[in-house]
């Protein structure tokens, strides 16, 4: 599609929302935009959320992906507060829950992904929070402060990020995991010992093997405590509960698109229909280097199908294949990840997790699959372009720190 | 406020008062400058926000922290006057700062 006036209409306003409504008038459409969005606030950043905002060291404005007057000067019609209910794919019309409805010529979804609520009896205490909008971000803030006790539902790394905040704030935190590890989904033993090793050192305190059965308050609707499965009440003041988030797909349903963990899509993030495309955590995409589909949940992720999407609407080539990657920010560690452990048959270790700098290369043979680099910039860096290039490594050479990184991948 | 002068690879100028406090970087993403992605919001975490600095500029901008200099070293076309521009703080000392883009940040 080229057609210079069409009215792209884009349903989701958040990372990957925002950053294609910028990208299509960056490449040149000229036509209609209508972004709508669910939240009352322009598309913002939701990372810093449980990181640097959470700690006070941000503000909404600096989060914001672009200040509110951008929409109007760009003619990006901006709705907030207004969520799409229902798509016609034969009159090429979104109903909008405002009783309006808004015809495309392209549609692009971006409906992203909610926190998973845990169907256990005290889930509507407040006090209970999830950590996804700026409004739970808010509502935490206000509530977390020195002496409070926290309980955090979920050791993945917006738990791992919300008990560091919450420890930079003053509060006492335990993490409650049901695993018998930390970051059991994500990341492999090495990764999970040393990040509970550093969060005992800054007195966060675990409960591992531990399934929440119950949230319990006081008389006034207000959670006091989370028991466990084996009967045990942890006391706490506030709980946040980061088990994991499931794709906003329920439009692309219900309207018939191909639906499998997310919305499926090709490399140009084209659904089914050709007029509507799927971006960001909706997406379930193909990632050729690994040669299989998968849903992801991440800002690289976002900015991606962003400008695949901008690119195929404007009529400009697809952007070169990526290397899939994210970070975490907890303390003073700064965690990059690049690809994904898949089909992995060796984990490689490269410098000493004591000393507090160290990656962890995941092999299939001698390819890099993935990197979780801890401080180690030249390890991510270098191991992105590794996964990316599929160039076989010296296993050897990648184990021993004294030779850099620039010589192990020459 | 600063007067930056961003300059793409292909010599297209954007001349843009950008707030005290806010980065070089966000002076640029948050009016839609293209030619710096900043794919990490400023976390000093991609090496998709670099820019080579003036000569004339480099006492004002500041040194670079030992992490940007580790990402920097990995970054494409990397110059003496590279600089990540998400780790430049805006002060009323770099009004009339002049940035140029790198052809790509991937």
């Amino acid at each position: 599609m080229t057609n210079p006036a069409a009215h792209v209409v884009i349903v989701g306003a958040g990372h990957a929302g925002g950053t294609a409504a910028a990208l299509l008038r960056q490449y040149g459409h000229a036509g209609p935009i209508t972004l709508i969005g669910e939240e009352p606030v322009a598309p913002y950043q939701r990372p810093p959320l449980s990181k640097a905002w959470l700690k006070g060291e941000a503000d909404a404005e600096s989060l914001a992906l672009k200040p509110l007057e951008f929409y109007a000067a760009h003619a990006i019609d901006f709705r907030a507060s207004t969520t799409a209910t229902q798509i016609d794919r034969t009159a090429r019309l979104v109903s909008l829950s405002d009783g309006s409805s808004v015809a495309y010529d392209a549609l692009i979804l971006a409906t992203g992904a909610r926190a998973i609520a845990l169907p256990i009896p005290g889930a509507d205490l407040a006090g209970v929070m999830f950590l996804r909008t700026a409004a739970d971000a808010e509502l935490l803030k206000a509530t977390v402060g020195p002496g409070k006790r926290l309980a955090v539902v979920g050791g993945g790394y917006i738990g791992l990020e919300v008990a560091a905040s919450g420890r930079a704030l003053g509060a006492q935190v335990v993490v409650l995991e049901r695993e018998a590890r930390l970051l059991a989904r994500v990341a492999c033993e090495v990764l999970s010992s040393f990040f509970k090793a550093r969060h005992e050192a800054h007195g966060v305190a675990f409960e591992l093997g531990a399934s929440a059965a119950a949230f319990v308050g006081d008389a006034q609707g207000h959670v006091t405590g989370v028991t466990l499965a084996d009967g045990r009440t942890i006391p706490c003041d506030a709980v946040v509960v980061g088990v994991g988030a499931a794709p906003n797909d329920e439009l692309a349903r219900a309207c018939g698109l191909d639906v499998a963990r997310g919305v499926v899509v090709d490399l140009e993030a084209r659904t089914s229909d050709p007029s509507i495309w799927a971006i960001g955590d909706v997406a379930h995409r193909p990632m050729p280097i690994y040669d299989r589909m998968f849903r992801m949940e991440s800002v690289p992720n976002a900015l991606e199908g962003a400008k695949q999407a901008a690119a195929a609407i404007t009529g400009r080539s697809a952007p070169a294949g990526e290397v899939p990657w994210q970070w975490s920010d907890q303390y003073d560690l700064k965690l990059q990840i690049a690809g994904y452990a898949f089909d992995v048959d060796e984990i490689l270790v490269r410098g000493d997790p004591a000393s507090g700098k160290f990656a962890v290369f995941h092999l299939k043979g001698d390819l890099v699959q993935a990197v979780e680099a801890i401080n180690s910039p030249p390890e991510f860096m270098m191991g992105k372009l590794l996964i990316g290039a599929r160039r076989p490594v010296d296993k050897a050479r990648l184990a021993d720190p004294a030779i850099s990184m620039k010589e192990v991948a020459a | 406020m600063a007067k930056i002068t961003y300059i793409e690879h292909n010599g297209t100028e954007h001349v843009i008062e950008v707030k005290t406090g806010l980065t070089v970087m966000e002076g640029a993403i948050k009016n839609n400058v293209p030619g710096i992605d900043a794919d990490c919001g400023g976390a000093c975490a991609c090496a998709t926000c670099h820019v080579y600095v003036d000569a004339a500029w480099k006492d004002r901008t500041g040194t670079s922290s030992a992490m940007e200099e580790s990402m920097l070293d990995f970054a494409e076309n990397v110059e003496p006057t590279s600089r990540l521009s998400c780790q430049i703080k805006v002060t009323d000392a770099l009004e009339g700062l002049i940035v140029r883009m790198p052809e790509s940040q991937h």
